[in-house]
C-alpha cells in the first residue's frame, strides 16, 4: 500500500546531512490510515507532492544553472530581452492545465468525504474545556473522556510513559468496518475533533452541529487532539478510539448499559468557568 | 504637484535631538522610525517565539504554563504581523516611493508622521497586556470567538491596540495612494514606475480595503464581551463561525498586504544584480493586481474544517489553486530575469534568490493545503506553521533583509561589511530551514499547533526545531551589528555601488540621498 513517497526522499535528502540519525525514529510523512478515505487523501497527497518536486526542480534547475553559467565571475555578458509574448502566454496557460488535473481527483475525494449518508450508527462528540463527552445516539450510552496521563508526567516528576497525553479514562468504542457518523459540537469553546489515523477532522462549534464520518478497516487504538485552540488545556484533551470486533462492540455495549441500569453514570462532570 | 511644494517652505532648520522625531515631517526620518520600530518588534516578537520553543524543546511543561504559552503564541503573532513586518515595509516605501518617482516628499507629510507616532502606543498596548489582571490575550493571533469573550483584560487591550495599528495603516494608504497617483515627476507614467512603487499601490488600496473589516471584527468581539451583544453567541442568536468568515476577508489579503511589497523589493533587486531588466514588467503588474483581486475571493480556505457546505468547499478550493496561476508568472519572470544575465551575489542579491527559492517552497505546501482533503489532515496541525513561516520569513523578511542591503548606502551613504552580510545570509537561510523544514513532517504526522505540550512520538523534531529557532535568532542580532558597524564605520558609499540599479535614487542622487529631494522634479525620458 506504502509508496515511496516524495517527500520521504527530500526528507532523506535533508538528513543525510546528519548521518548519526537513524531513520526509523524520525517519522515523516502520515500516520499509516485506516479508512479508505485515509488511503485515498495519502494518494492525492502524493500526487500533489510529485507534481510540485517536478515543477520545483524544472524552474530551480534553470535558475541554478543560470547562477552557475551566467553570473559575471565566469565573464558572461547580459542579456537585453526583457519580455517574450509567446513564452510569457505558454507559462501562464500550462498551469491551467496542470491544476485542472490536480483538481479532479481533489474533488472526487472531497465528495466522498462529505457524504454522511446512510450511516451504521450515530456518535455525537462534544467538546468541553477540557474534555469530550460522547453519546451513543442509539445505543443511549453517555460518558465523558479525560486525560488520564498523570500530572506528575507533565510536570516531568515521573517518567513520562508511551501513551503520554494521548490516553484517556473513557475511550470511544466502535465496531470494525461499520460507517460511524460523528456528530460535533461545543458547550463552550470551539474545539476540533482529530483522528489522524481515521482521516477525520471536523470543529465543534458551541450552539451548533456538524458532522463527519470514517470507516475503519482494521481493530485497533487510534489517538488523537482536540484540533482547535480551546484554553489553556487545549494541549491535554486527547481523543481516544477503540476499534473492536463486532462481537467485543456488543459485549462493550452490554456493559454500559448494565452501568447505566446501575445508576453509574461515571463521575459528574465538573465544568470549569476558568479564563484562558 | 502644487501641493507638494507647498510645505516644503521653513522646513530647512531641523529641530535637534528627540525634537526632531517626535515631529518631523519628513519622509526619510519617518521612513527610518518605522524601520527601527519594526526592527525593535522583531526583536521584542522574537523573544517570544524562542520562549515558545524553549517549551517545546523536550515533551512536559518546564518552563512555562500553558496560558502563558498561548499568550506567548498570540502576541508573537500579533506582533511579528503588525508590529514588524508590515510597518518594515512602511518603512520601505516612506524612503523609496518618494526618491523613486521623483517626488519631494509624501503628499500628506503631517498624516505620515501622526501614522508612524500611532504605532509606539499600539504596541506599548500589546505587551502592557501581558501584565494586566488576567494576562495577555491567549485566543491565538485570528481571536477566533468566543474563546475572546472568556478572555481577561489583555484581549481589550490587544482589541483597541488593533483598532490603533487599523488607523495608522489606513491613514499610512492613503497617504501612499495619493503619494504614486498625484507626485509623480513629469514623464514617470503609470508603466514606467519602479515595480516596488506598483506593488505598493497595490498593496495599499488592500489594506484601505481590509483594515475597516478586521476593525470591525475586533469591535464585535468588544461588544460581545461587555455590551451584552451576541454577534458570536449561538444562543444569542449569533454564530460564532461568523467571526471566521470576517476574520478572513480581512486575513486573507493581509497575507498578501505582507507578500506583495516583498515582491517589489525582490523585482528592484534581482534586476540589479542581474545586470539585466526586469522580464515581464507588464505581465508583473497584471499578475500581482490579479493575486490581490484573487486574494479577497478565497478567504474561507482557511476554514475548510468549520463544517460549510461542500458546494463551497470546492468553490474555494477551485479559486485558491487559480492563485498558483499568477503567482507563477511572477516566479518565471524572476527566473527569466536572472537568466543570460551576468550575475554577482552581493547580499541583496543572496537575499532575493534565498526569498525566491523558499517563498516558492512556501508556495507548494500552500498548494497542498488548498487541496480540501489533504487539507483537512493538516488543518491546524504544524504543516501550516511550516507553510506560513516559508511565505512570512523565508518570504517577507528575507526580502526586507535584502532591501535594507540594497538600499543602506543610500539610506545612510555608507557601505555594510559585504562579508558579514553574507554571513548573516547564511546563517539564517540555514537555521531557517532547520527550524521550520522538520516543522512539515510534525504537521504530517499529526501535531496540533498551539499546544505546549506534545506525545513522545513528535519529540525528535521539536528538538532540532528549537536549535534552528536559536540559531536563527541569534543571526539576527548578528544583523544589529552588522548594521551599527555599518552605520559608525561604513566605508563610503558611492552614489550608484550596484552596477545595474536604474531607478531614479541611484541616478539623480547622491549617497547619502541629501534630507530633501527632488525640490525640481526630474525629467523622465
Ligand atoms: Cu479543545
Amino acid at each position: 500500500m506504502k509508496v515511496p513517497y516524495i517527500s520521504k526522499i527530500l526528507a532523506t535528502c535533508l538528513l543525510l546531512a546528519v548521518p548519526c540519525l537513524s531513520m526509523a525514529a524520525w517519522n515523516i510523512n502520515f500516520q499509516p490510515g485506516n479508512t479508505l478515505l485515509a488511503d485515498d487523501i495519502q494518494q492525492l497527497h502524493l500526487i500533489v507532492m510529485i507534481v510540485c518536486v517536478v515543477i520545483f526542480v524544472g524552474v530551480f534547475g534553470f535558475m541554478f544553472y543560470a547562477i552557475f553559467k551566467h553570473r559575471k565571475s565566469v565573464g558572461h555578458k547580459a542579456s537585453n530581452f526583457h519580455e517574450n509574448t509567446t513564452v510569457e502566454i505558454i507559462w501562464t496557460v500550462i498551469p491551467f492545465f496542470i491544476l485542472a488535473g490536480l483538481a479532479w481527483p481533489a474533488t472526487e475525494t472531497l465528495l466522498a468525504m462529505r457524504d454522511t449518508s446512510s450511516p451504521d450508527m450515530t456518535i455525537k462528540a462534544t467538546g468541553y474545556q477540557w474534555m469530550w463527552g460522547y453519546e451513543y445516539l442509539d445505543e443511549g450510552i453517555q460518558f465523558y473522556s479525560a486525560l488520564s496521563t498523570p500530572q506528575g508526567q507533565i510536570d516531568g516528576t515521573e517518567p513520562k510513559t508511551e501513551n503520554y497525553l494521548l490516553e484517556v479514562d473513557n475511550p470511544v468504542v466502535v465496531p470494525v468496518g461499520k460507517r460511524i457518523r460523528v456528530l460535533t459540537t461545543a458547550s463552550d469553546v470551539l474545539h476540533a475533533w482529530y483522528v489522524p489515523a481515521l482521516a477525520v477532522k471536523q470543529d465543534a462549534v458551541p450552539g451548533f452541529i456538524r458532522d463527519t464520518w470514517f470507516k475503519a478497516e482494521e481493530t485497533g487504538v487510534f489517538r488523537g487532539q482536540c484540533a482547535e485552540l480551546c484554553g489553556k488545556q487545549h494541549g491535554f484533551m486527547p481523543i481516544v478510539v477503540h476499534v473492536v470486533s463486532q462481537e467485543d462492540y456488543d459485549a462493550w455495549v452490554a456493559e454500559q448499559k448494565q452501568k447505566i441500569s446501575g445508576k453509574e453514570l461515571g463521575a459528574p462532570i465538573k465544568l470549569v468557568a476558568d479564563s484562558q | 504637484m502644487e501641493a507638494a511644494h507647498a510645505h516644503d517652505d521653513g522646513h530647512d532648520h531641523v529641530p535637534s535631538g528627540l525634537m526632531r522625531y517626535v515631529t518631523t515631517t519628513n519622509h526619510k526620518d519617518i521612513g527610518s522610525m518605522y524601520l527601527w520600530f519594526s526592527f525593535a518588534m522583531f526583536l521584542v516578537g522574537g523573544v517570544m517565539a524562542l520562549t515558545i520553543r524553549a517549551e517545546l524543546f523536550q515533551p512536559g511543561l518546564q518552563l512555562v504554563r500553558p496560558e502563558f504559552f498561548n499568550t506567548m503564541t498570540t502576541l508573537h503573532g500579533l506582533i511579528m504581523v503588525f508590529g514588524a513586518i508590515m510597518p518594515a515595509f512602511v518603512g520601505f516605501a516612506n524612503w523609496q516611493i518618494p526618491m523613486m518617482i521623483g517626488a519631494p516628499d509624501m503628499a500628506f507629510p503631517r498624516m505620515n508622521n501622526w501614522s508612524f507616532w500611532l504605532l509606539p502606543p499600539a504596541a506599548s498596548l500589546l505587551v502592557l497586556s501581558l501584565f494586566v489582571p488576567g494576562g495577555g490575550p491567549g485566543a491565538g493571533w485570528t481571536l477566533y470567538a468566543p474563546l475572546t469573550v472568556q478572555q481577561g483584560m489583555g484581549m481589550d487591550l490587544t482589541i483597541f491596540a488593533i483598532h490603533i495599528l487599523g488607523m495608522s495603516s489606513i491613514m499610512g494608504s492613503i497617504n501612499i495612494v495619493t503619494t504614486i497617483l498625484n507626485m509623480r515627476a513629469p514623464g514617470m507614467t503609470l508603466m514606467k514606475m519602479p515595480l516596488f512603487v506598483w506593488t505598493w499601490l497595490i498593496t495599499a488600496y488592500l489594506l484601505i480595503a481590509v483594515m475597516p473589516v478586521l476593525a470591525g471584527a475586533v469591535t464585535m468581539t468588544l461588544t460581545d464581551r461587555h455590551f451584552g451583544t451576541n454577534f458570536f453567541n449561538a444562543a444569542g442568536g449569533g454564530d460564532p463561525v461568523m467571526f471566521q468568515h470576517i476574520f478572513w476577508f480581512f486575513g486573507h489579503p493581509e497575507v498578501y498586504i505582507i507578500a506583495i511589497p516583498a515582491f517589489g523589493v525582490v523585482s528592484q533587486i534581482l534586476p540589479a544584480f542581474s545586470r539585466k531588466p526586469l522580464f515581464g514588467y507588464a505581465s508583473m503588474v497584471y499578475a500581482t493586481a490579479s493575486i490581490a483581486i484573487l486574494s479577497f475571493l478565497v478567504w474561507a480556505h482557511h476554514m475548510y474544517t468549520v463544517g460549510m457546505p461542500v458546494e463551497a468547499q470546492l468553490y474555494y478550493m477551485f479559486a485558491t489553486m487559480l492563485i498558483a496561476v499568477p503567482t507563477g508568472v511572477k516566479v518565471f519572470n524572476w527566473v527569466a530575469t536572472m537568466w543570460k544575465g551576468s550575475m554577482t551575489f552581493e547580499t541583496p542579491m543572496l537575499f532575493a534568490i534565498g526569498f525566491l527559492f523558499l517563498f516558492t517552497l512556501g508556495g507548494f505546501t500552500g498548494l497542498v493545503l488548498a487541496v480540501v482533503p489533504v487539507d483537512v489532515q493538516l488543518h491546524d496541525t504544524y504543516y501550516v506553521v511550516a507553510h506560513f513561516h516559508y511565505v512570512m520569513v523565508a518570504g517577507a523578511l528575507y526580502a526586507a533583509f535584502g532591501g535594507v542591503y540594497f538600499w543602506l548606502p543610500k539610506w545612510i551613504g555608507k557601505m555594510y561589511d559585504e562579508r558579514l552580510g553574507k554571513i548573516h545570509f547564511w546563517l539564517s537561510i540555514i537555521f531557517f530551514n532547520i527550524a521550520f523544514f522538520p516543522q512539515h513532517f510534525l504537521g504530517l504526522a499529526g501535531m496540533p499547533r498551539r499546544i505546549p505540550d506534545y506525545s513522545l512520538q513528535f519529540a525528535d523534531f521539536n528538538m532540532v526545531s528549537t536549535i534552528g529557532a536559536f540559531g536563527f535568532g541569534m543571526a539576527q542580532i548578528f544583523f544589529l551589528y552588522i548594521l551599527l558597524k555599518a552605520i559608525r564605520s561604513g566605508e563610503p558609499a558611492p552614489a550608484k555601488p550596484w552596477d545595474g540599479a536604474d531607478t531614479l535614487e541611484w541616478t539623480h542622487l547622491p549617497s547619502p540621498a541629501p534630507y530633501h529631494s527632488f525640490e525640481d522634479p526630474p525629467q523622465i525620458r
